[in-house]
């Protein structure tokens, strides 16, 4: 079953932000940003932009009519600069002209005078400096510190993983029209529509009623588009307000990667306690979360760190405490994984190196450790339906790693110059938004009188799939065909106070959301055929492949004319519903509780070859099992697993986002900041769709897919790792992503000293 | 006044020839299945078809409409998807992204479609790899890419029956293309003849740009670019030769990198030219990106101004009908400063066509193996008679303030016995001569590394049976 969204985006019909048409009179808005990452505005200076031909305005923080303050968790994120600038980037005024190149023109126009203050980019130092944007959190279980006393290796280290930037195809943008009395309507590139709404009318000094928030899909957002699209959606409707007049901003690529956020960058030190057995007594880690200059979603983020502080592992005694750092970048956001990742790598890299001190093979520690049914997680959960060893096992078997690892070995005993590294990369990631308030949707779905249907629901089609998903969960429950169903514009007017599409869960809440809404019609158009057909009350009847069915015989009434019939009855053929994930709960006085309706599980085995003479490196297979519970859509899972795989090795291997010290985004355009092209992914990935019941929480028991590959890719980095090491056994290796071809070939040849080179070499031969 | 055909309509337009193409398709002519996704070639959301006659047959090749001034689409067919659409159906290539899932959040997925409709127009024989070879400057976020290659290989499938030659009509009976295609080359042929020879230039006064394919300029200056008088060097037919003459190869600066691929002796010189040319840019910048470009740009990492540095080639420059030949490695005085007046204008490159003796190799390592720019990149040509080195030139980029001809390095090398020793002691000088700095593409000691180990690499490639890395490092 495909995309049903496929058949326009092949014919370049599908409509995305810059692609509607332009109302009459629309002005083109362009943000001035920060020349420097950290300093005191002096003075901005912008007459020349005003007097160029074409410029309407220059807005300032001065012209905000209500709060200049969009920080969702903390409010400490202004709109516009006033008094400091914060990062390299941060919005300080906002052209208006008459086009879009008038008004990127006219920012070249303007001049601040900006005294600089100290520039920290590193979270260490923020955090030593007391620059924390929340108090710090510590989730415990059992007596880590007590535990390593017993343990037989207790091993220590240091793990630092990179930022990634999330290159959504399409960038940021906001379109804003101005209606009759003092209206709004928005139309917005963003994951979280009611978000967006708030954030405006909090910074127009409105009521939410009066803004209108419209997305039709977005060109990718992987949780680059969960709060970042705030502030320019919240820009144009400023200039709206102020104006009433329509007001575009689409940002060019330099412009999104200078000013909007990333996955956090963390630093980490860890302690791993182990027996001779293998098994993981204690562990204990402190993350240094980089969150850039105010608070987005980090405090969010570096929860479901320490949440997946201990991967897919049961350790019996746990101490995990973050620091949520204040730095000089731009303020760091939601990332497909939400954390979760960052935490998976530094608990892989404790194991990796305890194996390497202890002389073991890292799955060996990996396997003993795995979390069995009923084994407490660190926050209080205990696991249920648990598949980490049936992943582990299955793709141990299924994959048959032990030749998988025979043909490396020969391999690596024949070739001088290339060499196979293999890792095993096994996962458990929750499932729910980690604030409980958060875990709920609502669905409306109308049946108009031809039959047929219009769903609405607070989901945002991004690439995942959602739409076609919710298109099925419709026509299952109301038992019509596709064809009959459409599924509207993700719109705050129709679908109010959504949650962001976000945390993997955007298919669960809408889609149990439009089940509850779906089974009220039935229920309804059930009674209709039961008055219309005369059926008496022991008689069974169903709404099965578009009839009535009456005792498991066709009852003689098609969909189309029950539903007219329904309408002739004055049946009301339009329901809401609303949903609330139950039975989930978390008390963060005690840091423990239920807050994930469900995990899913799987393991990966990577497997790479280094050509150990340039430092370049080919992966050559990702073999996953995968417990998709009972896939709904195996093409739309399959989709989503093989780009998150992709996606993971990229922020792994070659996303190298590099900020130099003065704070300034050195890998700037997509000429310097390199994603996974078609050559660079792995050459095959098998993705085996593990035979697992799924969960009642779980829409359609198809569990939840959009993060949990993603980590994966953290397999790419240890199966480089051990081919580096098959060239260099005694290499001492830090863990330090992304491990781009640059860190390899220096790891190849540690003994590369450039001082060494007799300067005088060139004179004397010449 | 530029005219071109873009899709089955004719196009008269006074805009400036220095806007884009995109901007153009997009605003211009609300055509907005084209996406905007870089604005510097490097994603290709916005890739179109560009037909144009080339050697008797109507030729298509894709290319990034961001980087494509207006100007370049004068005489042209201009397709974007909309131009491949037919009505209530889909076309075969659109048919296999649907139904292998080759299209999530849908941004990328039309510059996937312009690309592998490229491919089904061309006459590469429909192979997997030839495949994938059109989609190489496609970026996409989504997918992983695994289920767009199951739709290549579905392509191929359905190509199997496709004629070798003359397949237009083929393509038309079988949907991958709509029928007005049938009618383009005649329309193209009657809009070539009534065309003037150039574009209207909106001179005031100014000298002209000379402008190629617009690759790197418009990556640089667009909004410059857009106010400038341009004067169109791209397919002129004057500078697009490719011969030999008196033992010397000929290359004219407008030719592009996919020129260079496709020229017979080329390919006789250098038989490892396709692998060097997959390492330069993308198949739509390679369709784009001329020679004369690349080498005026003088890039510090300009692959084909390193490859031509090792040939020694030399660069002919000319004003009105004056002109001037000057080493390549003269050309390059510091960074971004060349030996050439504004008003001169490169024509030709020159080199002797290496001997049968000969050896040459290119290396290149960047970030990301394909479509990036090089972190370091080399060449060498050598010659040796009885394990005696006769003749060398090295040349490496990313390690100096220009495209850096090795010539004390170079120097060494001639005389001394091709063994280990040599190889070593002739890294050591290479390292007093190049001065890498740290930025984003290596620390200054990652790019001595690399830059050694590809050195090496030349030889290790070269002469497989000669010294093992182990004897060199």
């Amino acid at each position: 079953m495909s995309f049903v969204d496929a058949n326009t985006h092949v014919r370049g019909e599908s409509l995305y932000l810059d692609d509607l048409p332009v109302v009459t009179g629309t002005l083109y808005a362009c943000v001035y940003s920060s020349p420097v990452a950290h300093g005191r505005i002096r003075s901005l200076d912008y007459t020349a932009a005003l007097t160029m031909p074409g410029v309407v305005r220059v807005l300032t923080a001065a012209d905000i009519t209500g709060e200049n303050q969009i920080g969702g968790i903390v409010p400490d994120e202004p709109l516009l600069a006033t008094d400091t600038v914060d990062f390299w980037g941060m919005p300080i005024a906002l052209v208006i002209a008459e086009s879009d190149e008038t008004a990127r023109a006219a920012v070249h126009a303007i001049q601040a005078e900006i005294e600089p203050l100290p520039v920290i980019t590193d979270p260490r130092e923020a955090c030593a400096q007391g620059h924390l944007i929340v108090p710090p959190r510590t989730f415990r279980l059992g007596d880590a510190e007590a535990a390593f006393g017993a343990c037989d290796f207790v091993i220590e280290g240091r793990a630092d993983s990179g930022g990634q930037e999330h290159l959504y195809l399409e960038t940021h943008g906001a379109y804003a029209i101005p209606l009759e009395n003092g209206h709004i309507k928005l139309y917005s590139s963003t994951q979280g529509p009611t978000a967006v709404q708030r954030t405006v009318a909090r910074v127009l000094g409105v009521p939410m009623h009066q803004i209108e928030v419209d997305v039709t899909r977005l060109g990718g957002g992987f949780g680059g588009k969960e709060d970042q699209a705030n502030s320019w959606a919240a820009l144009v409707s400023l200039a709206t307000h102020r104006l009433r007049r329509p007001v575009k901003y689409v940002l060019h690529r330099m412009e999104d990667l200078r000013m909007s956020g990333k996955r956090h960058p963390y630093s980490s030190d860890f302690r791993i306690g182990l027996t001779k057995d293998l098994k993981i007594q204690a562990y204990q880690v402190t993350f240094y979360q980089n969150a850039g200059a105010s608070a987005d979603l980090s405090p969010a983020v570096m929860e479901r760190t320490l949440f997946h502080a201990n991967n897919t592992y049961f350790i019996p005694n746990l101490t995990a405490t973050a620091y949520s750092c204040r730095t000089n970048l731009p303020s760091n956001t939601a990332f497909r994984g939400f954390g979760g990742p960052q935490a998976m790598f530094v608990i892989e890299s404790a194991i990796a190196k305890a194996a390497e001190a202890l002389g073991v093979a890292t799955t060996d520690i990996q396997r003993a450790n795995l979390l069995q049914e009923g084994d407490e997680f660190h926050y209080g959960q205990r696991a249920e339906g648990c598949e980490a060893l049936h992943c582990w096992t299955d793709a141990e078997e299924r994959f048959d790693l032990a030749q998988l690892r025979q043909e490396a070995d020969d391999f690596n005993a024949h070739n001088a110059l290339n060499k196979k590294g293999i890792a095993m990369m096994p996962i458990c990631f929750g499932i729910s938004f980690t604030k409980k308030w958060m875990n709920q949707a609502s669905a409306l779905v109308h049946i108009y009188t031809d039959g047929s249907v219009g769903v609405s629901t607070g989901a945002v089609e991004m690439g995942q799939g959602v739409n076609m998903k919710m298109m099925q969960v419709a026509a299952q429950c109301l038992s019509v065909g596709l064809e009959r169903i459409r599924l509207e514009t993700t719109n705050t007017t129709r679908i109010a106070n959504t949650s962001p599409s976000a945390a993997s869960a955007t298919s669960d809440l809408n889609g149990k959301a439009l089940q509850l809404a779906c089974q009220t019609l039935t229920e309804r158009l059930i009674a209709v055929a039961r008055i219309k057909l005369g059926v008496k009350e022991n008689q069974t009847v169903q709404l099965q492949d578009e009839q009535i069915w009456v005792d498991g015989q066709p009852g003689g009434l098609t969909w189309p004319q029950l539903i007219q019939e329904a309408y002739q009855q004055r049946v009301n053929l339009s329901e809401h519903a609303h949903y609330a994930t139950p039975d989930i709960h978390f008390d963060t006085t005690t840091e423990k509780g239920h807050p994930f309706a469900y995990h899913v599980y799987g393991t990966a085995i990577v497997g790479v070859t280094l050509n150990c003479l340039r430092g370049t490196y080919v992966f050559d297979y990702v073999k996953v099992s995968h417990d998709f519970g009972k896939s709904m859509n195996t093409l739309v899972d399959r989709g989503q697993a093989e780009g998150a795989i992709v996606q993971g090795i990229g922020w792994m291997t070659l996303e190298d986002l590099q900020y130099n010290a003065a704070g300034k985004l050195l890998s700037n355009a997509l000429s310097t900041y390199k994603i996974p092209d078609i050559y660079a992914v792995p050459q095959e990935i098998d993705v085996h769709f593990l035979d697992t019941p799924g969960s009642d929480y779980a829409i359609m028991r198809s569990k939840a897919v959009g993060e949990p590959p993603l980590m994966y890719g953290i397999g790419a980095y240890f199966a480089l790792r051990n081919a580096i090491r098959a060239f260099v056994p005694d290499a001492e290796l830090s863990f330090s992503a992304p491990l781009t071809p640059e860190k390899v070939l220096l790891a190849l040849y540690p003994a590369f000293n450039p001082t060494l080179v007799p300067q005088t070499a060139g004179k004397a031969s010449a | 006044m530029i005219r071109f055909l873009l899709n089955d309509r004719l196009i008269e337009t006074q805009e400036p020839s220095g806007q884009v193409l995109l901007d153009f398709i997009r605003y211009s002519r609300h055509l907005t299945g084209t996406k905007t996704g870089c604005r510097e070639g490097d994603c290709g959301a916005c890739t179109v078809l560009v037909g144009d006659w080339h050697e008797g047959r109507l030729r298509y090749q894709s290319m990034t409409s961001c980087l494509m001034p207006l100007g370049n689409a004068h005489g042209k067919h201009i397709v974007t998807v909309e131009g491949l659409n037919l009505p209530n159906t889909l076309s075969p290539v659109q048919q296999a992204m649907v139904e292998e899932g080759g299209s999530q959040c849908g941004f990328c997925t039309v510059g996937f479609i312009v690309s592998l409709t490229g491919y089904a127009l061309s006459t590469k024989p429909a192979t997997y790899q030839n495949g994938i070879t059109a989609i190489d400057g496609n970026i996409c976020r989504c997918t992983g890419y695994k289920s767009i290659e199951r739709a290549v290989a579905r392509i191929c499938r359905e190509l199997a029956e496709r004629p070798a030659d003359q397949a237009m009509d083929w393509l038309v009976s079988h949907r991958f293309l709509p029928p007005y295609f049938a009618q383009i080359p005649e329309r193209l042929l009657a809009l070539q003849a009534q065309l003037p020879v150039e574009p209207a230039e909106h001179l005031n006064g100014h000298v002209p740009v000379p402008v190629g394919g617009g690759t790197d300029l418009f990556v640089q200056r667009p909004e410059v670019m857009r106010q400038t008088a341009i004067q169109h060097l791209f397919g002129k037919p004057a500078l697009n030769s490719i011969h030999l003459a008196d033992d010397l190869v000929h290359i004219g600066a407008s030719c592009t990198a996919d020129d260079l691929l496709h020229a017979p002796l080329l390919s006789q010189l250098f038989p490892r030219l396709p692998d060097y040319l997959k390492l330069v840019s993308s198949t739509p910048i390679r369709n784009m990106g001329t020679v004369g470009g690349n080498l005026i740009n003088a890039s510090p990492i300009g692959d084909l101004s390193i490859w031509l540095l090792a040939l020694d080639a030399q660069v002919v420059l000319r004003t009105g009908t004056e002109r001037r030949t000057l080493p390549l490695r003269k050309l390059y005085r510091g960074y971004k400063t060349l030996d050439k007046a504004p008003e001169e204008v490169l024509e030709s490159i020159m080199f002797k066509a290496p001997g049968a003796s000969a050896k040459f190799h290119f290396e290149k390592v960047s970030k990301r193996t394909h479509l990036d720019i090089a972190s370091v990149n080399t060449a060498m040509l050598l010659e040796t008679s009885g394990g005696i080195i006769t003749l060398a030139h090295v040349s490496a980029g990313g390690v100096a303030p220009v495209p850096l001809y090795l010539s004390l390095t170079s120097a060494f090398l001639v005389g001394k016995a091709l063994t280990a020793d040599t190889i070593r002691k002739a890294n050591e000088v290479a390292q007093t001569e190049i001065t890498p700095i740290s930025d984003v593409r290596g620390a200054a000691m990652y790019k001595r590394l690399l830059f050694r180990q590809l050195f090496y690499a030349h030889f290790l490639t070269l002469f497989t049976n000669q010294p093992d890395l182990h004897q060199l490092v």
